[in-house]
């Protein structure tokens, strides 16, 4: 449990440290936080040569709320996000799952760049991202591009992202009136990773129909996913708990989870369905009013 | 496999500026206890997941285990070795001995920083609250309502 | 002399601190300092760093191991292969239950995580590089992982060292009670009971993992061996044999242990490995296992398929029991029972209920697992016993359409039953079951819950009250009939009154958190009237302390806390005579109140202890030997036997299977009390670690025999957030043979818990058609079983 020998650097300035990431290409790996990323070097299944450290990145701990969007710095940490009085405020869906990551510590330190860098598929952030139709942006010596989150989640420990790139920030669309969001996420006790969850985010119409929905998946895939069907189904839709349950079967139906300690395939299926559903209710009580 | 060179830190622990050189892939945990010998912060599990090693790092709980100590440059560290107060016990450390949080003592340090940290910012927690503060400790002996009482003793205590 | 037992207030005042008061724990304030020392605080010079290789197979051939790598890691000093161990007959070792097992292996790793080699390095750091720079060469082999398996024909022997009698994977087969008997009596009944229960391997997981320093002085020829170890004594006599140092040339001394719950009685090879690396390289040698090390290669607990049969009448009066176990051993048998009991105690299985014939057997069984079959927490397999028990009970109770707990009460040993003796051949000291029943009931307002459970089950939802009326059986042992690898069962004290009236107190037991250091000073309170904080007590330091088996199983109460009481009363009965030479008065007119002797009749004619032990080395009678000490080596005419009942309430999410317990209510019954402070916290300790297999905890292996909970990922701890608000209270039934009145608690909760859950979580699906669930239970077998019964989609 000790990890194998690297470098270490702490560059002052962004652009420092993506002229870091550009020479040492392939060799090197971001550290912010590192909840995830220490334990993989002291298992050595990961043996870069170089940690570069963004702790004195300015702004990138930022979040800060635009007329269009919430734009959270990619060092800012689960806890930060949690506290945020704006995210208290306006964003429940990132104020649940903030909340409910890991243990205080893991809060404390745990940043939502380097978890959706990371890309456990059990991460919480990935699949609140991709209900929330946010995007990630990813800088590089070269320029900046912003990634839908749709796009960004390529499979397990795999994403969007290039090795010369760093996520500074990440967006999500602010919310209109009549919406609501909501994660729910069943685990086998506190500060586990999830047996499945999901993040849903949805505004209402005058008629109280459902206008649109996003629903996101973790822990039932090879990484977080977007319950396209589950969407569809909703969308136009009367919220009636009849409908809850058919947009959480579709969201079951297009999950792919793989059994393990946390339980068998059907089983995981099941709870990607209870858990559409539980936050459904949640979500779509928010839009009503509902704190 | 070549030496690498060591990194020159400044860090204030328990008070105290502290300047070492230090290894990149050594961590918080590592320099503490070897280094400085400060060997009440306790090394369990070394991914996170028992909290034995927790410290307080600018106001802020962490595994140690999972900081290296390169991370730690600048910043004010608290271990267990630095809650008491002039030599006495701190009202915590105190509502613990009365409660018999303790059994075999070894997650107890860990313990005592999560609810330390806990208390700085939420000075009236409710029991559910502490529980939530603590459950990134594990405590095999399981004096979990032992540690709870004593942590909503030491708010109750402060009132007074 | 007071031989008064103390059921109710204490006889001493605060300042003395005898027995029922809640002495605040005198190893605490170091504790919460963060000064407590453990071994992996313990650093000496020129110190060295041992690691291990281990193996990623569960059953390979080694068909070579290439350290050259390794050896060009800086700092690595050394490589320590089984080849290295076998030139000096080091490369298996005796396990304390007359099996052996290997250091190091020379052909064939028997499981995932077995140690293959050792590197010796100057730094941990160096040692980790150099583990990961060895090169093994592995030829995997067939694994054997289902121990029903490993008993068919076909199966491959995995211990063919064995004798040519003994080329099975069967272990041993061991009986007990009456065959015939329990046939007939299960013949004879309206009703047979019959179901299978697993009890799943799992693991102490102490928050310490374990570690020693091996110290071996070259020019003194001496080796101190700094470890983690609930038994120093027995440790010191193994090594003496197996290493032929002389025994007076090894000292075995422990510091604060962070937990042991029986994972810190065996010796692993890493100890052995660290030994050997001091012996050549004249170096202190450290290893500390990390944490996957600890849950993968580290002795387990229980791993029982339990089959029962249990006759009864009708109108539900318990007739007979008949069981046939199956225990997985792992590829050794590593079990830390006494001699005489392969299987512990797994007999006490008719529990609290007077079972007029039974039979038990056992079967141990190799697998390509780690070995083991130690406690956690759990008396000598008693867990696993009152587990089987209480379930069958339970089963009975249902399928009759009889109140569980009027089950129990019509079926329950009686007061005036005592001393009882069991149909498996125990004598039950002393118990009064359905007052601790009743007291439970009345608490958790039982008739109240059952009518709301009636309430919800109408409106379906999914609610369960479990009861478990737990016996323990703790104490070993009388010598005899316990020993472990012939050293008999019995533990010591020696007590010294030093001039000014303080004392210091040595034990052959080892508190691992227990609060030995608080409780043994009361007892000793309790009987001279020296106050508690006056009393220095120490252990596991086995050139000081005297020769003791150590703690586990609950036995340091019933042992070592007899010793120390009667090496107090031997002190006393020499301070009334050196009181009678200071008085001028006869020996017979003394009497002893409150830590003084006095003249019968005048009170104020009298003599303190601490007078009189100032005496005893300065103005002692002519004739008489000077000082004040006295030593014991208890031998216990008879086990004890505390007991409870608990009631767990439980209400089930039917969207996820989660089970929560709402409440949870133990009566425990430990006899005397010395500190009720400390007695709680144990009893609370026991309960999570008995919610922790009822709900979360269970090492399962994969067909390549692939440790599945490897980590405090995957093997679940329960936290502050899983805890329950254990709701405690207590009757007392002293025992009549301990000079204490004393029973013992450590592990009375972790016992008696996991039954009341797995009984709760039964009833509130009873209706359903659902008779038994294997622990753990998790959600998402509650789900699978709500699904096929179609409460949920």
């Amino acid at each position: 449990m000790i990890p194998a020998q690297f470098d270490y650097v702490r560059p002052p300035a962004l652009a420092d440290a993506l002229r870091i990431l550009k020479e040492r290409e392939g060799e090197a790996k971001v550290l912010s936080g590192g909840y995830s990323l220490l334990p993989l070097l002291k298992l050595r299944m990961a043996q870069p040569a170089l940690l570069v450290d963004i702790r004195d990145l300015d702004g990138l701990d930022r979040i800060v709320e635009t007329a269009e969007e919430l734009r959270i710095g990619g060092r800012a940490t689960h806890r930060a996000i949690h506290e945020d009085a704006t995210v208290t405020a306006r964003y429940p869906l990132l104020r649940d799952a903030a909340g409910g990551i890991g243990d205080p510590q893991v809060r404390n330190w745990g940043t939502i760049g380097g978890s959706c860098a990371h890309a456990d598929p059990s991460a919480d952030w990935p699949a609140v991202l991709i209900a929330a139709r946010g995007s990630l942006v990813c800088r590089s010596a070269d320029g900046e591009r912003t990634v839908p989150a749709r796009a960004f989640f390529l499979d397990t420990f795999q994403t969007a992202i290039e090795p010369t790139e760093l996520l500074t920030e990440v967006r999500v669309p602010r919310p209109g009136d009549r919406s609501g969001g909501a994660y729910a996420k069943i685990e086998r006790k506190a500060g586990d990773f999830a047996t499945a969850a999901a993040a849903v985010q949805l505004s209402l119409a005058d008629d109280g129909t459902i206008a649109e929905a996003g629903v996101g998946l973790a822990a039932v895939a090879e990484t977080a996913f977007a319950a396209t069907d589950a969407e569809a189904v909703l969308r136009g839709g009367t919220p009636t708990e009849e409908l809850f349950r058919r947009a959480a079967q579709a969201a079951a139906a297009q999950s792919r989870p793989a059994a393990d300690g946390h339980g068998p395939v059907d089983y995981k299926r099941a709870m990607a369905a209870e858990m559409t559903l539980r936050a459904l209710r949640r979500a779509v009580a928010r839009a009503r009013g509902a704190t | 496999m070549n030496e690498i060179e060591t990194i020159a830190i400044e860090l204030t622990v328990n008070g105290r500026r502290r300047a070492l050189k230090v290894a990149p892939h050594h961590t918080l945990l590592d320099v503490l206890r070897d280094d400085l010998e400060l060997t009440g912060t306790k090394e369990c599990c070394l991914v996170g997941e028992c909290g034995a090693c927790t410290v307080i790092v600018d106001g802020r709980t962490v595994d140690s285990c999972l900081m290296l100590a390169v991370e730690a440059d600048g910043a004010a560290v608290t271990t267990v070795e630095g809650l008491a107060i002039d030599g006495r016990l701190s009202p915590l450390q105190a509502a613990f001995l009365d409660k018999g949080a303790a059994q075999c003592g070894f997650c107890i340090p860990g313990q005592l920083m999560s609810a330390h940290a806990l208390l700085a910012l939420n000075p009236h927690p409710t029991l559910a609250e502490v529980q939530e503060g603590l459950a990134g400790n594990l405590c095999r002996c399981a004096g979990y309502q032992q540690i709870s009482e004593a942590v909503l003793a030491t708010a109750e205590g402060a009132d007074r | 002399m007071s031989e008064t037992y103390h059921a109710q207030a204490p006889t001493t005042t605060p300042e003395v601190g005898g027995m029922g008061h809640a002495l605040k724990r005198r190893e605490d304030p170091r504790f919460i300092r963060g000064k407590g020392e453990y071994i992996e605080d313990v650093m000496l010079p020129g110190m060295l760093w041992l690691d291990i290789v281990r193996s990623p197979y569960a059953h390979a051939t080694i068909r070579g191991i290439d350290a050259s790598e390794a050896l060009k890691v800086p700092g690595v000093l050394a490589v320590i292969t089984g080849r290295d161990l076998e030139a000096a007959g080091l490369h298996w070792m005796p396990t304390l239950a007359g099996d052996r097992q290997m250091v190091l292996p020379t052909d064939t790793v028997m499981y995932q995580a077995q140690e293959v080699a050792a590197i010796v390095a100057d730094s941990r750091y160096a040692a980790a590089d150099g583990v990961a720079a060895v090169l093994v060469d592995y030829e995997p082999l067939p694994v054997v992982v289902d121990p029903f398996k490993a008993l068919e024909p076909d199966a491959p022997v995995l211990r063919p060292d064995r004798g040519p009698d003994k080329q099975t994977n069967r272990i041993w087969h061991w009986e007990s009670g009456d065959k015939a008997a329990a046939d007939t009596a299960l013949a004879g009944s309206d009703v047979v009971i019959s179901e299978d229960i697993y009890i799943p391997r799992i693991h102490v997981a102490s928050i310490e993992t374990c570690g020693c320093i091996a110290d071996w002085d070259p020019v003194r020829e001496h080796l101190t061996v700094h470890m983690t170890t609930q038994a120093p004594h027995a440790i010191r006599t193994v090594f003496s044999l197996v290493s032929k140092i002389p025994e007076h040339k090894i000292r075995i001394k422990t510091h604060d242990i962070g937990g042991g719950f029986g994972g810190k009685v065996p010796v692993y090879p890493g100890y052995v490995l660290a030994v050997v690396a001091s012996l050549t390289t004249g170096k202190p040698v450290k290893w500390i296992e990390d944490r996957s090390e600890n849950l993968q290669a580290d002795s387990f607990a229980r791993d029982y398929h339990v089959h029962c049969d249990l006759g009864t009448t009708k109108d539900g009066r318990l007739t007979g029991l008949r069981v046939r176990t199956i225990a997985d051993h792992g590829y050794s048998d590593a079990a830390a029972d006494p001699s005489k009991f392969p299987a512990g105690l797994f007999n006490v299985i008719t529990g609290s209920y007077d079972l007029p014939a039974a039979f038990v057997e056992v079967d141990g069984v190799y697998t390509n697992k780690p070995p083991g079959g130690v406690a956690y927490r759990c008396s000598f397999r008693v867990t696993e016993a009152v587990h089987s028990i209480e379930r069958m009970v339970d089963i009975a109770a249902h399928q009759l359409g009889i109140d569980p707990a009027e089950l129990r009460m019509k079926n329950f040993i009686q007061p005036d039953q005592f001393p009882y003796h069991s149909a498996t051949g125990w004598e039950y000291d002393s118990g009064n079951y359905p007052a601790a029943l009743r007291k439970a009931m009345e608490i958790i307002g039982y008739d109240e819950l059952r009518r709301e459970q009636a309430e919800k089950r109408a409106r379906g939802e999914l609610m369960g009250i479990g009861i478990s009326s737990f016996t323990e059986i703790v104490g070993a042992g009388p010598s005899h009939t316990f020993d472990i690898l012939g050293i008999k069962m019995f533990d010591s004290c020696e007590i010294r009154i030093h001039p000014t009236g303080s004392a210091i107190a040595r034990l052959g037991v080892q508190s691992q958190g227990q609060g030995h250091e608080t409780t043994f000073a009361q007892i000793i309170a309790e009987e001279l009237g020296i106050p508690a904080t006056d009393i220095t007590i120490e252990e596991g330091d086995t050139d000081t302390a005297p020769y003791g088996l150590g703690t586990y199983a609950s036995r340091s109460t019933p042992t070592a806390g007899a010793a120390t009481a009667i090496a107090a009363r031997k002190i006393r009965d020499k301070a009334r005579l050196l009181a009678a030479h200071l008085l001028e008065a006869n020996p017979d007119d003394l009497e002893w109140t409150n830590g003084k002797w006095s003249v019968k009749g005048s009170p104020d004619r009298f003599k303190t202890i601490q007078e009189i032990a100032f005496a005893a080395y300065t103005n002692h009678p002519q004739g008489m030997e000077a000082g004040l000490e006295a030593v014991d080596y208890y031998d216990p005419p008879n086990l004890t036997f505390p007991f409870g009942s608990y009631i767990c309430v439980v209400d089930i999410d039917k969207g996820t299977g989660q089970v929560k317990v709402r409440r949870f209510v133990a009566v425990d019954d430990c006899g005397n009390i010395i500190n009720p402070m400390i007695v709680d916290g144990q009893i609370h300790g026991g309960l999570t670690m008995g919610l922790a297999p009822a709900l979360y905890e269970a090492i399962t292996y994969d067909e390549q025999g692939n440790n599945q909970a490897g980590t405090f990922l995957d093997y679940l701890v329960p936290t502050a957030m899983e805890t329950p608000a254990w709701e405690t209270d207590k009757t007392i039934t002293p025992s009549p043979h301990h000079p204490l009145g004393a029973k013992g608690v450590g592990e009375s909760a972790t016992v008696g818990a996991p039954p009341a859950i797995a009984n709760a979580v039964v009833d509130a699906l009873w209706h359903l058609g659902v008779r038994h669930i294997d622990i753990p239970i998790t959600p998402q077998k509650v789900w699978a079983i709500l699904r096929e019964k179609g409460v949920t989609a």
